[in-house]
């Protein structure tokens, strides 16, 4: 059972709350996005509302929750919200163009030529029609 | 309804909903279609992992569950950051 200090005053345990909740909210409608959205490049967004406001209300709540209930300031939260700001744009934008080449290398007419590939490059032949990926 | 209560309930509910958006990015990871689609849902799946475990120290008032979220941080980045360039090269490290 959850073990709150009885000094803890009532707007911090409001404010915290209603962080937490907006966090897991956020968080879910973006994986509900993941699941619902029918197309690799658009599902790409959705479960960023998640890595950035989700987590950040997530750690406020934290560091407001532990700032009064250990009466000191706690704030090494922000390292968290520093590293996943900073990494999930290099990983998505790492992901997007491994994607786009894959795509590109099954013959899909509707993207373009990736990077580092001259533009008149020969498209490869697309696949038969047993071996075409369903997305 | 005091207070204590209202945020006891409301951790509760918080979880609950990861819970939910764990299972939905578990869903869209085994149904696929294609291997980016998995590994953009393993990517959201430990980004709920992280939250939950976050929501777990703000209910047990215990601060050593921060150092776990940062690890799980660290090792997701990573795993996201390999099988994307394992997707794209055919081999990880080059």
């Amino acid at each position: 059972m959850m073990e709150v200090s009885p000094t803890l005053p009532a707007w911090v345990a409001i404010v915290t709350s209603i962080l937490v909740l907006l966090g897991a909210a956020l968080t879910l409608i973006g994986t509900i996005g993941l699941v619902r959205l029918n197309n690799f490049y658009s599902r790409v967004h959705p479960p960023t509302l998640g890595t950035t406001l989700g987590i950040g209300c997530v750690l406020l709540a934290s560091m407001l929750y532990f700032s009064v209930v250990k009466q000191r300031l706690v704030v090494h939260e922000v390292l968290i919200a520093i590293f996943v700001t900073i990494t999930t744009p290099v990983t998505l934008m790492l992901l997007v163009s491994a994607a786009l080449r894959r795509d590109w290398a099954i013959g899909d007419p509707s993207v373009p030529v990736p990077p580092g590939l001259p533009e008149e490059a020969e498209r490869p032949e697309p696949l038969p029609e047993s071996d075409q990926p369903t997305s | 309804m005091t207070a204590h209560s209202i945020l006891i309930w409301s951790v509760a509910a918080a979880e609950m909903m990861i819970v939910l958006a764990m299972a939905c990015a578990a869903y869209r990871m085994l149904k696929g279609p294609r291997a980016q689609d998995r590994v953009l849902a393993l990517d959201a799946f430990y980004v709920c992992g992280m939250i939950l475990i976050l929501t777990f120290g703000i209910e047990t008032s215990d601060i050593f569950y921060f150092e776990a979220v940062l690890v799980i941080a660290l090792v997701g980045f990573v795993a996201t950051a390999a099988l994307a360039k394992f997707l794209m090269r055919g081999e990880p490290i080059e």
